[in-house]
């Protein structure tokens, strides 16, 4: 909200020397954000004065109208000027910069012959002097608000400092002049006056004889004045001060009627509303709209009302969607001579809906929302009728009220909470001076127990923590200490996290680089990948960023491909990128959830509720390789990735958490159906990798070949304690075994007949040789295998006899034919 | 074979002659065999001195010995001085540039979002926390009314949280990790010390500052006088240990649901005040509502985003470094190691 100083002085004798940092720091340190602080005025300079116009001679044949005009300055002598604006006649009041001025944007006035005269001044439009950003024409000063040459910076209240604060939610108390000058009287230690205090309100008789009111729906608000008032000059204007004060506010100055309602509001903090008295048939009720269809707000919008709505309506139609816009039917026109001015408490939410429904956020709005002063109904209605009286002649026929105000409770509090909670002795004294500073009433029942009263303002202050934070930031929060607690002894990463970290690791020293991708995704990217079932069961956002990325990954390849893709367009081709993240698939029904209270803890049926329909979003670890995985250089060619960087890469990651793994072919999307595995823990699928699909490279743009991986940690069991395996020292024996086999047995299988027919001394095994292009689909295998016993050095005969019984094995399961 | 100290001598000659100018190793070889080995004049000499008469014997025996022995220590001799040539004739042929480029294999790298995480949790381990994770899609009861942002409250618009369909789920993505401290104080029993990181999500345009998906970490601590003394103590730790031990902190009072007192924390960095993120003491509201007592026990919460931490840590200029995955700002930040 922007705050004009002076209108704070009006209520707290602010030192005329405050420097700004002070004055910023003195908003900061109770709790209020400064977003500008504007030092209206600095740079107008000399002299500005009133001149009234004495004639007008249009000179012609210039592209735009300009005027010759002759001004009484109060020199006693007639001042000519051009002026290219035509908003003005002869006797009107205007402003006008003398010879040696000086505007905002270093514009200095001199006489000077233009359009072939001496034009001896200028006359200012508003923006020029900036004061508003009106440039439709110059300022017309209303009839008789000041004489000839008087000084009109003075008159413009050109000088000001105007502080922009940013108010937060539950202090709707301070979007006024009159929260935001007791806020700093109590920063700086100033005394204050309440504007409240100087208004009586009960001169404006409570009668029949005026527009009657009655809430209809005590959901929607608690207290409504109507104050009804005749006999309006409907022609007579606002007064200087008034509009500037409402313009420095940045509002913009209307009419008498509407400026006195904004003005009151912006002084107080109340939202008031003008209506055309005649325009009301009958009572005026606050009501839901309930079937009520539409209501032409004064924006000449029509809005479709939902049920819940509230109006402020009469005996036959919607005179306004309260709190929030007035109807065109019932608003202030020229013509118009009776006036009701509406003040209300209108119910909080409700307002927050009427706004966020009909997307119309306003100043009566905001203030609504966050909860405005329940006194304020009955004395801001009477300080507009006071103006309205005493700038437009108006005059009082009689005032309406339905409802009571309702206040914030009385809270109950030990005043020792105050440093029990903030961990530093504060004075009871000081507690008790800072509470009656913000407002409150405080009965001492005891020493320990205080019945403390919130300002009618405060209806935030609901408890004894309130109570603290308003203490705490009027002693200000650098009083308090600092003091650092620890926690329980023993906090360790659990085995989730440390798994976690210790993978991430490994993939970034196996020359993996981490990747944060968007979780967005878009449905053509899982038809390309062309996932199924689970994998393609991706949950839907209400409201995404972009209609084009309206799902949740179901998969971590999809953010990751297209992470890829961007490196690839910048230039590198080289690529081994690797993400752990949670990933989201709709496969259990969704539950229906419960209205659940807070004012307990819930049930465990409750909770358990609560937890089963958050659907499981298990941890998943994706990497994608492209290019080459060993480099090229000086020293030679390098080795691209290929499928079985992918699976070996997927089986250590297993592997090093402790898991037996088996490898079997599998020919899921998105996956090249020939060149990929899935990894199975005692026969479940944990990870599946490889070469991707050919289709899927082409149509996203990639490199033939890439390759990938992706892993569910969560199927991962934990295995805590590592079983130590015994270190035998005796000689080792190798043997080597080569063989021919059908190509169509796995390399797995094959392996596992060798084991089983090698015996327990068999220490390792591996492939050393393999050669697939052999005629009927044979393949030719050679394998060293490594023996070793714990007590003695192997014989030749006993390692021979292993070998052999070996070979027996896969001359048996598969028809193997024993090469050497 | 009758022996005579002459030709004992000669042999001698030739011997000590054949090492001397024996050229490398490989010659040296040929001379051990000629002159030292069991066919050598010297070696044969040697063996005939059984068949000597006694007296003949120790005289011979004794000549031998001393000249043999002279000749092994000359071919030791030798042979240490042409081994020593051998290894420096290698070393400089086989000399090359080792300024050239080092063969690798491919570079990784961990993102310092997850580097800057693992500090964090390190960090608050060390002072007795535990780290606590959640899901990233929560019930709205988890996320919002628990934390005393009821049905109404203006955070809860699709302006501000992403919604999932079907909304009779109550589903959203997390606008904080908070969700994660109401399991925690629904399922312990307190002394409770936690800290949060995790992946959060708001309805705000990637831009140079805002990402729709961030990461923010928590704290929370729920325990019998916990004051807001407590809460600036460690958030000037938490401050030091991330800025330096020179920077400065601030609390300004703000407005949260969940806080009671409420507060924002700025830190005084490189010349500026910088707003890090909001804390304050557990509303009361937020207590019962996770069934704990509030007259037995107080509590405080605070929560940054990470990404604005390691912007102003980092000096990372913009937003879109972090969440495009280009390997090469990732790079930048190695593994970890120190």
């Amino acid at each position: 909200m922007k705050i004009p100083l002076s209108w704070i002085r009006e209520f707290t004798p602010v030192p005329a020397d405050i420097d700004l940092l002070s004055l910023e720091a003195a908003f900061v340190n109770v709790g209020f954000e400064v977003e500008t602080i504007d030092v209206m005025g600095s740079d107008v300079q000399g002299p500005l004065v009133v001149g009234r116009v004495l004639s007008v001679e249009e000179i012609k044949d210039h592209k735009k109208p300009i005027r010759y005009v002759g001004l009484d300055c109060g020199e006693g002598h007639t001042r000519f000027v051009i002026c290219g604006a035509s908003n003005f006649k002869v006797a009107d009041l205007v402003v006008v910069a003398l010879p040696g001025a000086v505007l905002p944007g270093d514009f200095a006035i001199s006489a000077r012959e233009t359009y072939g005269k001496l034009s001896d001044g200028m006359i200012c439009s508003a923006k020029e002097l900036r004061i508003s950003e009106d440039h439709s024409g110059i300022i017309v000063l209303p009839a008789e608000s000041a004489e000839p040459g008087a000084n009109a910076t003075q008159l413009l209240e050109i000088h000001d400092v105007v502080i922009d604060l940013a108010i937060l939610a539950d202090r709707g108390y301070a979007l006024s002049i009159r929260g935001i000058a007791r806020e700093l009287a109590a920063s700086l230690n100033l005394s204050y006056q309440d504007p409240v205090h100087l208004i009586d309100s009960k001169k404006f008789d409570i009668n029949t004889r005026g527009v009657q009111v009655e809430i209809s729906d005590s959901t929607c608000a608690s207290v409504i004045y109507l104050r009804t008032l005749e006999e309006f000059n409907s022609s007579a204007t606002s007064p200087i001060w008034m509009i500037r004060r409402i313009e420095k506010c940045g509002m913009r100055a209307i009419s008498l009627a509407v400026d006195v309602t904004n003005y009151v509001m912006l002084e107080l903090g109340q939202p008031l509303h003008a209506f055309d008295r005649d325009s009301i048939v009958g009572t005026v009720k606050i009501r839901r709209a309930g079937t009520d269809s539409s209501i032409t707000t004064l924006d000449g919008q029509e809005r479709k009302l939902h049920p819940d709505d509230v109006l402020v309506v009469d005996d036959k139609t919607a005179l306004a969607l309260a709190g929030t816009m007035g109807g065109e039917n019932s608003e202030v026109r020229e013509s118009t001579v009776s006036l009701a001015i509406e003040a209300a408490r209108f119910d909080p939410i409700s307002i927050a809906k009427n706004s966020r429904r009909h997307k119309l956020s306003s100043e009566a709005s905001r203030r609504f929302e966050r909860s405005v002063d329940p006194s304020l109904a009955e004395f801001a209605s009477a300080r507009a009728a006071d103006l309205l009286i005493q700038f437009g002649g108006a005059r009082h026929v009689g005032s309406a009220i339905s409802g009571e105000p309702r206040y914030a409770p009385i809270v109950e509090m030990d005043p020792n909470f105050v440093s029990e909670l903030l961990g530093t002795v504060v004075g009871l004294e000081l507690v008790e001076e800072k509470l009656l500073i913000i407002g409150c009433d405080i009965e001492k029942v005891s020493p320990t127990v205080w019945k403390i009263d919130p300002p009618s303002w405060r209806s935030d202050l609901s408890g004894p923590p309130d109570f603290v934070e308003e203490v705490a930031r009027l002693i200000g929060y650098q009083a308090i200490p600092s003091h650092l607690p620890t926690g329980k002894s023993g906090a360790t990463l659990s085995l989730k996290q440390a798994r976690k970290r210790a993978l991430a690791i490994m993939m970034a020293n196996s020359g993996y680089t981490e990747v944060l991708s968007s979780p967005f995704v878009s449905q053509e990217m899982l038809d390309i990948l062309g996932l199924e079932t689970d994998r393609a069961r991706s949950f839907r956002l209400a409201n995404p960023m972009s209609e084009s990325f309206p799902l949740l990954r179901s998969d971590l390849l999809p953010g990751l491909l297209t992470t890829l893709s961007r490196n690839i367009a910048r230039g590198f081709k080289d690529l081994a990128l690797f993400e752990i993240g949670s990933v989201f698939r709709a496969i259990e029904a969704p539950v229906v959830a419960d209205e659940i209270s807070t004012s307990t803890k819930p049930t465990p049926a409750q909770l358990a509720k609560i937890y089963s329909g958050v659907p499981s979003q298990p941890v998943h670890l994706a990497a994608l390789m492209v290019g080459n995985t060993e480099l090229s250089g000086w020293w030679g060619s390098g080795r691209k990735c290929d499928w079985s960087d992918a699976v070996s890469m997927a089986v250590r990651i297993i592997e090093e958490t402790g898991n037996q793994v088996q490898v079997v072919s599998q020919t899921t999307m998105p996956w090249h159906s020939g060149r990929s595995a899935a990894i199975l823990i005692n026969g479940t699928p944990v990870a599946y990798a490889g070469e991707l699909h050919p289709g899927v490279l082409a149509k996203l743009n990639l490199p033939e070949r890439a390759c990938g991986l992706v892993v569910d940690l969560n199927l991962i069991p934990h295995h805590e304690v590592t079983k130590a395996k015994p270190v035998w020292t005796m000689p080792v024996a190798r043997q080597d075994i080569s063989f021919i086999v059908d190509a169509r047995i796995s390399a797995q299988e094959v392996e596992a007949a060798l084991r089983s027919g090698a015996g327990d001394l068999l220490e390792s095994i591996s492939l050393f040789d393999r050669y697939d292009q052999m005629a009927d689909g044979q393949v030719s295998l050679a394998y060293t295998m490594t023996f070793r016993a714990p007590d003695r050095t192997l014989t030749s005969e006993e390692v021979s006899e292993f070998r052999t019984q070996a070979g027996a094995q896969v001359v048996e399961r598969f028809g193997a034919t024993i090469r050497g | 074979m009758s022996l005579n100290t002459q030709a004992i001598l000669d042999a001698v000659q030739a011997a000590l002659l054949a090492i001397e100018t024996a050229a490398d190793l490989e010659a040296l070889k040929q001379v051990r065999i000629d002159h030292i080995g069991d066919r050598s004049d010297l070696a044969r000499a040697n063996q005939s001195l059984g068949k000597l008469e006694p007296a003949q014997r120790s005289e011979f025996g004794k000549l031998i010995g001393t000249e043999r022995n002279r000749v092994t220590s000359a071919f030791a001799a030798r042979e240490l001085i042409l081994m020593a040539e051998r290894d420096q004739r290698i070393l400089e042929e086989e000399r090359v540039d080792v300024t050239l480029p080092g063969r690798r294999s491919l570079q990784g790298g961990l993102h310092p979002l997850t580097l800057l995480t693992n500090e964090i949790c390190d960090l608050f381990l060390g002072l007795g926390y535990s780290v606590a994770e959640g899901p990233e899609m929560e019930s709205e009861w988890l996320n919002f009314d628990a934390l005393n942002m009821p049905a109404d409250h203006p955070a809860r618009t699709m302006q501000d949280t992403f919604f999932v369909e079907p909304l009779a789920a109550k589903l959203v993505m997390r606008t904080h990790t908070s969700p994660v401290q109401v399991r925690t104080m629904l399922e312990q029993e307190p002394p409770i010390y936690i800290i949060c990181p995790g992946r959060t999500y708001r309805a705000d345009e990637l831009d140079a500052t805002h990402t729709p998906v961030f990461g923010q970490v928590e704290g929370l601590v729920i325990d019998k006088g916990i004051t807001m003394a407590d809460l600036k103590g460690t958030l000037d730790h938490f401050a030091r240990e991330m800025f330096g031990e020179d920077v400065k902190t601030r609390l300004r009072p703000s407005f949260f649901p969940f806080t009671e007192p409420s507060a924002e924390v700025d830190f005084f960095f490189q010349g500026r005040w910088i707003e890090w993120g909001g804390c304050g003491m557990v509303n009361q509201k937020v207590l019962i509502a996770c069934g704990i007592d509030p007259h037995e026990y107080s509590g405080f919460a605070f929560g940054m985003g990470l990404e604005r931490t390691l912007m102003v840590r980092h000096g990372i200029a913009d937003m879109h470094d972090i969440v495009e995955g280009d390997i090469r700002f990732t790079q930048n930040y190695g593994t970890g190691l120190i």
